[in-house]
């Protein structure tokens, strides 16, 4: 039963946690705005989320040595390490490729969806309750 | 936790970055310094950013340091003032290397990226705070 709980709210766990992490990278790329030589990096949001959740469907299961044991499915968390290089808009001397129009947009986008990533989560765990309430 | 990584990375980035803004004040306040405790003029001072990862399974995301601080090689600038006790013979002295244009320039940048980081860190503890009131 829990099984079926965690996979329904599986989507957006994965989803958010991708969304943390595009915080991090373009928090980094907007704290080495000015260091020379430093790339911008950035991941591919679609393809680290379809890879996430490949490896969450053929997830981790708990090891049972009795039968009386319970049985449940784990996720595996895959770092997919796919961060690339963003190409640069335009080129400084120095070497860095930092945009800041570029990051500032990505940022605020990035913070925009993760708010909405949360609701929607709100929202399935609000279903949820409302299911096991049995609408009291 | 990536959330909490951003605060790392922000928070290097505004310590790197009132460095710098530290490094313009002293090269302004120094500008007519015509000697200083070495005999020879003030040599304006610029600050060295390195990029440093902050986690070690993921080293492109990077926060930022200030690894050394260079001193400016340029010439002297001189000045015609026969008057004056540290004039050579022809009645010239050497002048700061600092160019308060420069200066000035490169105060605008580090505080305009000083704000960005406080942006990111604020939007950062926003999301973080969301989440802790997730399924409420």
């Amino acid at each position: 039963m829990l099984d079926k709980i965690s996979d329904h709210l599986n989507f957006f766990q994965q989803s958010l946690g991708l969304r943390a992490k595009k915080v991090e990278v373009i928090a980094s790329n907007i704290a080495n705005a000015d260091t020379p030589g430093y790339k911008a990096v950035d991941f591919d949001f679609g393809k680290a989320l379809q890879g996430q959740l490949r490896a969450s469907q053929s997830g981790l299961a708990l090891a049972t040595s009795n039968e009386r044991h319970l049985a449940a499915q784990g996720h595996a968390s895959v770092d997919d390490g796919g961060l690339q290089y963003r190409s640069a808009v335009q080129p400084s001397l120095d070497g860095n490729t930092v945009d800041m129009d570029v990051e500032r947009a990505a940022f605020t986008d990035n913070a925009m969806k993760y708010q909405s990533t949360l609701t929607f989560l709100n929202r399935r765990i609000s279903g949820l309750m409302d299911a096991i309430k049995g609408g009291q | 936790m990536s959330l909490s990584n951003v605060f790392n990375i922000a928070g290097s980035a505004l310590t790197a970055q009132s460095m710098r803004l530290n490094l313009v004040a002293s090269n302004i306040a120094n500008a007519e310094s015509a000697t200083s405790s070495t005999g020879e003029p003030f040599r304006g001072r610029h600050a060295v950013f390195t990029a440093t990862p902050v986690t070690a399974d993921m080293p492109q995301v990077a926060g930022v340091r200030v690894t050394s601080i260079v001193e400016d090689t340029s010439p002297f600038r001189l000045k015609y003032e026969p008057g004056h006790p540290l004039a050579d013979e022809r009645g010239y002295i050497k002048m700061p290397n600092v160019n308060p244009v420069e200066e000035m320039a490169d105060m605008i940048s580090a505080s305009r990226s000083y704000q960005t980081s406080v942006e990111v860190m604020n939007t950062a503890k926003t999301l973080l705070q969301k989440t802790l009131q997730l399924g409420q």
